[in-house]
């Protein structure tokens, strides 16, 4: 796509640019990218919810919302993601575009400024953050960790992948634990602060009407005081590794009255670097991807084995996680079963209409992906952490030429690695 | 010939297009260029509050809850459902009732115009029999249940009874198990007569679709004759002020929740609507907004939390002010909101904070306009409301501190008011 520009700020610190006038709002990320690991994860995290207090100039909440405002009621948010084995730390923010001010002043600058400060600038007490903000937020960060296990279809997602990535970067979550944020104190954020600064790499977003050249001048002033270093991270490939054999199975008991049966399988090392890529995507699309995909149709609505089943890619880390709703005595019936489908996909059991249908579905949301300023930065966050350039609309094309053949090829590189049940407690 | 006429709004960068059938259907097309997907929106001016009114020289009452049901049961078709149909073209359609409008939607980036074929045909064909309407009966009656479970939805009617005498917006648009047990398949065909006529609807789509194909596709399914003016009766003019200043129930919940409503004047159709709209979004920003100096005060008090919303209601002939959340201490909540408001009434508002306010909800306005759901929505109920919806930079343009003074010296006082609250079990 002729309208998306990378370029370099400084050493290890990079725009990316789309240039469209089809939005009213133009969406801003600044994001630091580090290798994710258990040591490090909950201090990261909890930087920018740290940093988005207050800065030098704007010292608390209400001054941040009133800047804000100013700018025609624009937002930025902290932001916490992972993306393979790296963790992206930084903010998100929406603005109205330029051409729509009532009074025609310009917002990129101004908002370019305050997303510098908060960076760069933030509000501190002496040689550090100010105390109240570091209790506050590690508070609402613990809360956010341990409120992970009320949204249990999630939590039997977290917890396969953690159980099969255990002693992987990838099997490390993205606030890292309780444990870790409960013993972070002002200095050792301070300090965690201080090294992302020069050692994180550093990737700014822009989706909007202005031109590359300008938000590049815009972000090269209001990042002025980053340290300037030649030794940013840079992402590498995820570590692979084979699957357990036999497969490891892990059982947990909590309070819940609907069991939740979650797998993990590896790829055989694909991931979205690998040419096999779109046949392996189009693959966990006719096995579990949507409304009319094996699992959905059989396991679902013929078997009413469970109350959801689906299966999902971690692109980057070359894992599929297969996840699902069941009464409790029904798991062993539906893991085999979403095992047999697995296995129509291996021996080419495969409709036309199950291929095409998955196809459609796909390529729909690549192209809606072009429409959302949202899910546009994140699939470039994703492609920038994996070293690619490819749009959506190319990635699309690759998929619209995907064979059959190709598809069950993907699928026979599958295996299953840990399978993790959560059911009730006994009493 | 050109059925479809085109309109530009050089300030929000949109481009309008507009016609009307010969049966009274209007459709809107809003130009989306460079867009991938599509979306279409069809309407009905018809909801929950609809439940007397006037068809072949007759008065008719039906009971509550009709227009939800018959949102329901209008995907089944004689063929099978239309959800399905949708669905296998990868379109992902849907449906709301709300107390004034009932709305069928899709949303697709393929086979846009035999999408939309669909959705024409499935809304203005009714395929009802005794049969499917008696087992719907049990599907809303469960979701009549689970909602009547719900605290804030017991809280929200509350606060509303606590407002109106007798208008219908007061009556939840489910309808009670009760009152759905009186529908049958011939009410739901009378009101479907009645409310799904051209006449009475309006078709809104956007993308970067062809107006012209739009037109022609609608005038080939759509051939029922206009049916003119559906008379409605909400019943006589409410007061202006409140029926009682409050309620409080009890139910399952770990802080108290509270919905405090204050009782507007109601908003004529046409252009003045939007201005009053407007004035109104604004005085509730200023008065109890995100970044209002009341907001700060009692967030930091511990008297609301994050969860503290509020904003302004339009319906035909009545309009309200909410405000709700989580609180320790509604009544104090209610305090210093009636407070503030004296204040602002006596002193008038900051200026430097009026100016900024109103920018913020210009942009937040602005850039709604991404959202093809937020646009498609926004045109059917305005033209129902008589409004140019995209109209809304000239008229604020013409909106002072003063307008939203006036607005919150009238509207904020104790006798408009009313608070419901659901306190924890065992805490009365």
């Amino acid at each position: 796509m002729a309208n998306v520009t990378r370029m370099e700020l400084f050493s290890g610190v990079h725009l990316t640019a789309v240039h469209t006038k089809k939005f009213k709002s133009s969406l801003i990320g600044v994001e630091l990218l580090t290798p994710i690991r258990a040591e490090t994860a909950s201090a990261n995290a909890l930087v920018p919810m740290v940093l988005r207090r207050g800065t030098k100039r704007c010292p608390d909440m209400e001054s941040l919302s009133t800047a804000l405002d100013d700018l025609y009621g624009g937002w930025i948010e902290p932001a916490v993601r992972k993306k393979g084995e790296t963790q992206c730390i930084g903010f998100t923010g929406s603005f109205l575009d330029d051409a729509y001010t009532m009074d025609g002043s310009q917002i990129l600058e101004p908002a370019a400024m305050l997303f510098g400060e908060l960076l760069l600038h933030p509000a501190q007490a002496g040689e550090g953050f100010v105390p109240a903000y570091v209790e506050g937020e590690r508070g609402n960060l613990i809360d956010r960790i341990r409120a992970q296990i009320n949204e249990k279809r999630q939590y039997a997602l977290n917890r396969v992948t953690a159980e099969m990535c255990s002693g992987e970067p990838f099997g490390v979550d993205k606030l890292g634990s309780e444990a870790q944020a409960a013993a972070l104190d002002g200095r050792a954020l301070w300090d965690r602060y201080q090294a992302l600064l020069s050692q994180a790499a550093i990737e700014i977003y822009f989706c909007g009407s202005a031109a590359p050249e300008r938000v590049k001048k815009a972000f090269l002033s209001a990042l002025e005081g980053l340290p300037k270093t030649e030794a940013r991270f840079q992402p590498s490939p995820c570590t692979q590794k084979a699957a357990s054999v036999p497969p490891k199975l892990v059982e947990e008991a909590l309070d819940v009255t609907q069991g939740k049966l979650t797998m993990g399988l590896r790829t055989d090392g694909i991931t979205v670097q690998d040419p096999e890529y779109p046949a392996l995507a189009l693959c966990t699309a006719v096995f579990g991807g949507t409304t009319t995909s094996k699992l959905f149709l059989n396991v679902r609505e013929r078997l009413s084995l469970c109350y959801y089943a689906s299966a999902q890619l971690e692109k980057l880390k070359g894992v599929m996680l297969v996840s699902s709703g069941v009464e409790f005595d029904k798991v062993e019936e539906a893991k085999a079963e979403i095992l047999a489908q697995l296995e129509h996909c291996k021996r080419g059991q495969i409709e036309d209409w199950e291929l095409e249908g998955a196809r459609r579905s796909l390529v729909s949301t690549l192209y809606t992906t072009l429409d959302s300023q949202s899910r546009l930065e994140d699939y470039w966050l994703a492609q920038i952490v994996a070293g690619l350039a490819e749009t959506p609309e190319a990635l699309a094309a690759r998929i619209e030429g995907v064979t059959k053949e190709q598809v069950i090829a993907a699928a026979q590189r599958l295996s299953l690695d840990t399978v993790y049940f959560l059911k009730g407690k006994e009493d | 010939m050109a059925n479809m006429v085109s309109k530009e709004y050089a300030r929000l960068g949109e481009r309008l297009w507009h016609g009307q059938l010969e049966n009274g259907l209007h459709i809107y097309v809003d130009e989306k260029r460079q867009f991938q997907k599509c979306y279409a929106f069809f309407a009905t001016c018809y909801g929950g509050m609809d439940m007397r009114f006037q068809l072949d020289g007759a008065w008719h009452d039906t009971p509550a809850g009709v227009a939800h049901f018959l949102e329901h049961k209008m995907f089944d078709t004689q063929d099978g459902n239309a959800l399905q149909d949708l669905a296998q073209n990868g379109a992902s359609p849907n449906a709301f009732t709300s107390s004034a409008i009932t709305g069928y939607y899709f949303e697709s980036t393929e086979k846009f115009y035999e999408n939309l074929k669909i959705l024409l045909s499935f809304v203005s064909i009714p395929w009802f029999t005794q049969e499917s309407v008696d087992k719907e009966q049990g599907i809303i009656g469960q979701e009549i249940q689970m909602i009547e479970d719900d605290p804030s939805h017991q809280v929200f009617y509350a606060m509303l009874d606590g407002l109106y005498d007798h208008h219908p917006l007061k009556v939840s648009v489910a309808g009670t198990r009760e009152s759905i047990s009186h529908i049958t398949a011939d009410t739901l065909y009378a009101c479907h007569k009645a409310f799904y006529n051209p006449s009475n609807m309006v078709l809104c789509v956007a993308g970067d679709v062809d107006p012209e194909r739009i037109y022609a596709l609608a005038k080939e399914i759509l051939t029922q004759a206009p049916n003119g003016k559906i008379e409605r009766d909400y019943g006589a003019p409410e007061m202006p002020t409140a029926v009682h200043s409050g309620k409080t129930l009890s139910m399952e919940v770990s802080t108290p929740i509270f919905q405090l409503g204050f009782k507007a004047d109601p908003a004529s159709k046409g252009p003045s609507r939007l201005r009053q709209e407007l004035v109104s979004e604004l005085a509730c920003e200023v008065l109890m907004g995100a970044s209002s100096p009341l907001y700060a005060r009692l967030y930091s008090e511990g008297l609301i939390n994050k969860s503290f919303g509020s904003g302004y209601e339009a319906y035909p002939a009545c309009a309200l002010f909410l405000a709700c959340g989580e609180s320790r201490d509604p009544e104090a909540v209610r305090d210093a909101v009636l407070a503030e408001a004296e204040r602002l009434g006596r002193e008038g508002v900051d200026d430097a904070f009026f100016q900024r306010q109103k920018k913020a909800i210009y942009g937040n306005r602005v850039r709604q306009l991404n959202s093809f759901e937020f646009v498609c929505i926004g045109l059917a109920q305005s033209h129902f409301d008589g409004v140019d919806m995209l109209d809304f930079p000239a008229v604020f343009d013409t909106i002072h501190a003063e307008d939203v003074t006036a607005c919150i010296r009238t509207i904020f006082t104790p006798q408009r008011a009313s608070l419901a609250v659901v306190r924890p079990k065992g805490e009365m």
